[in-house]
């Protein structure tokens, strides 16, 4: 296939295993993005596509063919580092045109080049500044230019926006993903959070521990995580202890709120997944919960009510607008197990969240 | 699954062995070879064997002695140059007060002096006929000079701690300035007595840092030349000393090539503790900036008590240059009455060394001596940094390559060699196909890049390792070669490093004397070795140039170090 596709990759640094077989593909044009918690692998990923680290096994390949004997600056990689590693002794022009410079670009050529790239990151006129006293947000588009002017092949980002103020980085990782697309870069985007990488990317690759734990595109995994780690990174709470037993009508699933009918499930103790927004105060769902409301958390558009149930915490989201109970009165919530309920068959250890104040 | 890591890892081995290539082969041709090849000419003359001359230095009283008082004046000056630099290593590291940087500086100067200007400055200061004597004798009306100060330890011990204190300052202050000053208040909150604090806890965070200096002081010390050849007289020898004895004057190099293994050995021995220590001196104990580490002087107790201290310091170091220069231009004619001399300015000595009086065939102006220095010292500082730069560079970058572990030792080993055993060597092995170089002006350059290449190493070793990685990486994947990276990126970054550490061996070069002695030809002399020219000849006009000379040699190191310190970046070096 035309891009980047990693094989298998496996690296140990002595007995710590940073990568325990990693593979997936990257379409020529498109961006994906690896989201896990720091220590999942992210960076040494990253060092391994780019030549800098050599993997203990697996490879990567560029449109089918293998790079493993491809030293970093032949590959026509460009990295952009979390802190930017912007070379302190040389001005923006001279660290944006030391790509160009390493092609051996003629100057006029590379004049142009910087321009363009310096117009393309919002910065125009920036060649002559110096890069010790660049702002955050500054530096962050000195550098994406760096890596965008030789016009890599692939274009790989570390945490790009890591070290920038919230606010700061919800503007830029908007102007990043148009910037991805205007000159329809191939690019993986490494990050750990979940916005971000929903924002940029296409398709997400979610790491844990050396492993790929989910690969699918933003809404395939917010809707559907495909395991307990998935959920909880993705800020998921409503996680609770169950059992699927066999009953009269079928399968059916004990949790501390009631049980619920299930399609077909091998049995055991499972742990059970309730997305805070699948649960709605309309008294014609399918299934019903009884509880107390004893927290109410404003948060902007939406507020979530923490919802006790025989001693079980339950979090659910509510459009602001919902006109919910007051405090300590009974609330009454319904949904659609079969599509709401997520089941995984791994045990989980009940989590305080989930017991009641 | 294939495995793609096979040239990757060859590659990591292949780049540090070929940037080891040129310093090894250096080392191998000009000191292995030539230190090889003076220990089997010494024991292959030997009548007793292999073990004969071994015997006859432990069976001889005298040179039992010699031993014991190399050690003995090590550890003395080295625990005098302690007590002095260690206050003044705190006061360094812990305060900001006007005129820091410029004691800082001066502190230098001492270090990079030539052996003999060094002993001639202690000598014009409290010799027979030093100004102390003189002044003394005036006053009282003396007929023999009041201290005898010359041929005494305590000479050679001031001369010590003069030149080594700086290595103290610098070191343990640089290491001291960066220790976060929280600890010991955390120590003082905890209850511990600021005596307390200082034993368990600020001492022990201390310890490598002092002891690595501690081990370089002994080091020079150790195997300590000039001072002792100029200060001790006949009656102190130091093996360095002996050695230099038994080859010139007594012609018994068996015995010298004996004394120079154990001497070696010791060394050897002491160079590897170094080494050992210096890698933990280089563990970071959270360090903190400099902004964050010192406070200003509040107090005038604390004002009145820097001032006196440092006052002290420069004194020390700086009274002895002075009166050196002083002296070159004063002459001091001798009255009827002895203890009255009534002294005079006079260019003389500098006019004179102009002159070649005695028609002697190995006359060499001064101007054409220091054209001859610097013309040497040159070649010493592209010698050195083109051997020490990739050197540096792979200790810097391959820190867990194994064989690193093992040459970063070897490349100090020179330091630690007996200059006059190595010059020797050169005589033996090099005068001789395949290596005849005894009429090459390249000799004396070669010798000083041996004592030079350590230092150069270790300047630029801790700079190339504050360098980070990222940036390395940076530029790889922007497509530049590994050559590229280190012209790009490496080189401008250590830019002031590699200016100190060209400095280091500018001074040295023009400093040194040991290995310069026994190799150098007669009709090229450097500096110092026209130094010793007029010092070893008698009479006063002689004695005069000798120090005339040391001035003009004292005056361009000064203006060269003080130009370096105003380059040199706050914390550059180990040194």
């Amino acid at each position: 296939m035309s891009g980047l596709s990693i094989l298998d990759i496996r690296k140990a640094f002595g007995e710590k295993h940073a990568l325990r077989g990693v593979s997936f593909e990257v379409p020529q044009g498109s961006t994906l993005a690896v989201l896990g918690p720091s220590g999942c692998g992210k960076s040494t990923l990253l060092s391994i596509i780019a030549g800098l680290e050599a993997p203990d096994g697996g490879d990567v390949l560029w449109d089918g063919d293998s790079l493993a004997r491809i030293p970093p600056h032949r590959r026509n990689f460009g990295l952009m580092f979390q802190d930017f590693a912007l070379f302190p002794h040389r001005n923006v022009f001279g660290n944006i045109s030391f790509g160009l410079q390493m092609l051996g670009w003629e100057d006029q050529k590379i004049n142009s080049r910087v321009r363009e790239v310096l117009e393309l990151v919002g910065l125009p006129g920036y060649e002559k500044r110096d890069v010790n006293t660049l702002s955050g947000g500054e530096g962050q588009r000195v550098a994406l230019a760096r890596s965008l002017a030789p016009q890599p092949r692939l274009l790989m980002l570390d945490e790009p926006l890591g070290s920038l103020d919230r606010n700061l980085r919800e503007r830029l990782v908007l102007d990043l993903r148009s910037i991805l697309l205007a000159s329809q870069q191939t690019a993986i985007y490494v990050t750990h959070d979940q916005e971000e990488a929903f924002t940029v990317a296409g398709q997400v690759v979610v790491m844990n521990a050396g492993r790929i734990e989910q690969i699918g595109s933003p809404q395939e995994i917010y809707t559907y995580p495909a395991s307990v780690f998935v959920a909880r990174f993705l800020g998921q709470s409503n996680l609770f202890a169950g059992q699927v037993l066999q009953a009269q009508s079928g399968f059916e699933v004990a949790t501390p709120f009631g049980s619920f009918p299930v399609t077909n499930h091998p049995t055991g103790p499972v742990t059970v997944l309730l997305r805070p927004d699948a649960l709605t105060l309309d008294p014609g769902g399918q299934a019903q919960i009884l509880g107390e409301l004893v927290q109410l958390d404003f948060r902007g558009q939406t507020c979530q009510a923490l919802i006790c149930v025989n001693g079980t915490a339950l979090r659910i989201d509510f459009p602001s607008s919902t006109s919910l109970p007051g405090i300590g009165e009974q609330i009454q919530v319904s949904f659609n197990p079969s599509k709401t309920l997520l089941i995984f068959h791994e045990s989980e250890e009940p989590t305080r969240a989930s017991v009641c104040p | 699954m294939t495995k793609p890591a096979d040239h990757r890892s060859l590659l990591s081995w292949l780049q540090p062995l070929l940037l080891w290539l040129p310093p090894v082969l250096f080392l191998s041709l000009f000191y292995f070879y030539p230190l090889g090849s003076i220990l089997q000419v010494a024991f292959e003359r030997s009548q007793a064997g292999l073990a004969g001359p071994f015997y006859e230095v432990f069976s001889s009283p005298g040179i039992r002695n010699v031993i014991a008082f190399t050690f003995w004046q090590a550890a003395l000056s080295t625990l005098l140059t302690l007590l002095i630099g260690l206050p003044g290593a705190y006061l360094f590291a812990r305060y900001e007060f006007r005129g820091k940087s410029l004691v800082r500086a001066l502190t230098a100067v001492p270090f990079v002096l030539p052996t003999l200007v060094v002993a001639a400055a202690f000598n014009t200061l409290l010799g027979p006929r030093g100004w102390v004597n003189l002044a003394l004798m005036d006053s009282f009306h003396l007929l023999l000079p009041p201290i005898k100060f010359t041929n005494s330890l305590t000479a050679i011990l001031m001369a010590h701690v003069f030149y080594n204190t700086t290595i103290i300052l610098r070191m343990v202050g640089d290491y001291w300035s960066h220790l976060d000053p929280r600890m010991s208040q955390a120590a003082l909150t905890l209850g511990a007595s600021p005596l307390k604090t200082i034993q368990h806890v600020t001492l022990p965070l201390l310890m490598p840092a002092v002891l690595a200096a501690a081990l370089l002081v002994f080091i020079f010390d150790f195997t300590s030349f000039g001072v002792i050849l100029v200060l001790g007289g006949p009656r102190f020898a130091t093996m360095e000393v002996e050695i230099y004895y038994q080859t010139i004057s007594l012609f018994n190099l068996p015995l010298a090539a004996a004394l120079s293994i154990i001497q070696l050995t010791c060394t050897l021995g002491l160079t590897i503790l170094y080494t050992q220590l210096s890698k933990r001196l280089q563990r970071p104990l959270s360090l903190r900036p400099v902004k964050y580490t010192q406070r200003r002087l509040r107090t005038w107790q604390s004002r009145v008590f820097v001032t006196l201290f440092m006052g002290v310091l420069l004194g020390l170091l700086t009274i002895p240059l002075l009166s050196l220069a002083a002296r070159s231009v004063v002459s001091l004619e001798r009255g009827p009455d002895p203890s009255n001399t009534n002294p005079q300015f006079t260019l003389a000595y500098y006019q004179e060394l102009n002159q070649n009086r005695r028609d002697s065939l190995f006359f060499v102006k001064p101007i054409n001596a220091i054209g001859i220095s610097l013309a040497y010292a040159s070649m010493t500082v592209m010698l050195a940094l083109a051997l020490g730069l990739p050197a540096a560079l792979t200790l810097a970058r391959d820190q867990d390559w194994r064989l690193n572990r093992w040459l970063d030792p070897l490349i100090m080993l020179p330091l630690g060699t007996s200059a006059v055993t190595l010059g020797l060597g050169f005589i033996v092995a090099l005068d001789q196909p395949p290596f005849d170089l005894r009429a090459s002006p390249l000799l004396i350059p070669i010798a000083h890049t041996l004592v030079a290449f350590p230092f150069v190493v270790r300047s630029l070793v801790p700079s190339l390792r504050s360098i980070r990685p990222r940036l390395r990486q940076a530029a790889a994947v922007l497509g530049a070669a590994p050559s590229q990276v280190v012209r790009q990126i490496d080189l401008p970054l250590v830019g002031r490093a590699l200016l100190v550490a060209a400095a280091f061996a500018f001074s040295i070069s023009l400093g040194e004397f040991g290995a310069t002695a026994l190799v150098s030809r007669p009709e090229y002399p450097t500096v110092p070795v026209m130094i010793y020219r007029y010092i070893s000849q008698p009479g006063s006009l002689n004695y005069g140039q000798a120090l005339a000379l040391s001035t003009l040699l004292m005056i361009a190191t000064a203006v060269g170090m003080l130009v370096i310190e105003r380059l040199r970046l706050a914390d550059i070096g180990e040194f």
